[in-house]
């Protein structure tokens, strides 16, 4: 029996996957443009750097300065 | 999200009797979902906290959904009823198009789809709101209130009034004097926009055992209840115009109207039905008529007051 590349419900069927199709290339857009407005909306990328899992003295030490600083004055 | 309004006709793939996409998209009521969305809006905007464009327009985007899909979870539960009636019967599932469980899939999945982004793009607040709405809408009026008592459409309004708070709620994270009165401008409005539709329009809920005003009480008392109605919603529409979110614009157009509704709301109660089949309803249709101008030019004056801060412009 020869296979048949298009079956009879592919087109039955046709606006229906598209629609869906359509959807959820909406829903994808919809996810990444989110992840790219909170990410740009994070404010000072700086205080994030600290968590990279690499040392990072400078950032470090103007931490424990700004701590210092913060302790003081309470 | 009354069923006072009737849903867009799609008319099925005559090729292949297949349900096509937009038999789907019936489920989910796009027409109620306009006010949703310019209700929602104009709740979004006019709180005083800016949102980013796309947040804004990823919330208003779940909010519609939201609404969609208990639009499609109503279907599935009154598809019995929606066969019977003359206005409903076109709609997918009586037609045929689509299965029950398939409305249901897609209310259940479309309402948790909704619910969580907008958690995720904006806050705990909003997202439980959204839930609520869809919670009310879907069992307390579908399921229990509808079929139960003729205050049904008092109580169901409720789930149409809930939009511009969760666009407040996106915006503040809390909920205000402001978004509870605009909810409750929607809350009280429905009513006699409602029942001035039920006076001129021969329905056929009775055969269907919805039980509406009109026919279990009488219509004398439906022209009671849509004055009193009316007599609350005045000092409700008028008094946002003192909230932060009103201003001199919003208040003058809102006497106006609001003195308007209330000689369309007395006039109706002043009469009879003998006088107004003598003149075909044309009081009660003109009230119907004007009801439909009064939310929106309200919710419209409220997003003037807010251009006018934004161009500084302050006036309380």
């Amino acid at each position: 029996m020869a296979i048949r590349v298009e079956h009879e419900l592919h087109g039955r069927r046709r606006g229906r996957n598209t629609g869906v199709g359509l959807v959820l290339v909406g829903l994808v857009a919809i996810v990444f443009g989110l992840t790219v407005v909170k990410v740009l909306n994070l404010g000072d990328i700086q205080e994030f750097e600290r968590f990279d899992h690499v040392a990072r003295p400078a950032l470090e030490a103007a931490a424990t300065e700004a701590e210092a600083n913060g302790g003081a004055s309470e | 999200m009354t069923d006072a309004t009737s849903m867009t006709d799609v008319a099925p793939d005559a090729r292949t009797g297949e349900a096509q996409f937009g038999d789907y998209f019936a489920l989910l009521k796009p027409r109620v979902m306009s006010l949703v969305v310019f209700t929602a809006l104009v709740g979004l905007i006019v709180a005083p906290l800016p949102v980013h464009p796309f947040i804004g327009f990823v919330a208003i985007l779940c909010i519609a959904v939201g609404a969609g899909a208990s639009g499609a979870l109503n279907m599935w539960w009154d598809a019995d009823i929606d066969k019977v009636m003359k206005r409903t019967a076109k709609r997918p599932i009586p037609a045929g198009k689509v299965e029950p469980g398939e409305a249901l899939g897609v209310g259940l999945a479309l309402s948790g789809f909704s619910i969580v982004l907008l958690w995720l793009a904006t806050n705990a607040l909003a997202a439980g709101l959204l839930a609520f709405t869809i919670f009310f809408y879907a069992v307390v009026y579908s399921m229990w209130l509808k079929r139960a008592t003729p205050q049904n459409i008092v109580i169901g309004g409720a789930a149409g009034a809930f939009p511009p708070m969760i666009g407040w709620a996106v915006a503040t994270g809390g909920v205000s004097l402001e978004s509870a009165l605009m909810f409750a401008l929607i809350f009280m409005w429905t009513p006699p926009h409602f029942w001035a539709l039920a006076l001129f329009v021969r329905t056929d809920y009775g055969d269907a055992g919805v039980p509406m005003l009109t026919e279990t009480h009488g219509r004398r008392v439906t022209r009671h209840h849509i004055l009193a109605y009316t007599l609350l919603l005045v000092p409700v529409a008028v008094g946002i115009g003192f909230t932060s979110i009103g201003g001199p614009v919003y208040l003058a157009l809102s006497v106006a109207l609001n003195a308007r509704f209330l000689w369309g709301a007395w006039q109706v109660w002043r009469r009879d039905d003998a006088q107004a089949e003598a003149d075909n309803y044309a009081t009660e249709k003109w009230l119907f008529r004007i009801s439909l101008s009064y939310l929106f030019l309200h919710f419209g004056a409220l997003l003037v007051e807010a251009a006018l801060r934004a161009a500084g412009w302050s006036f309380f």
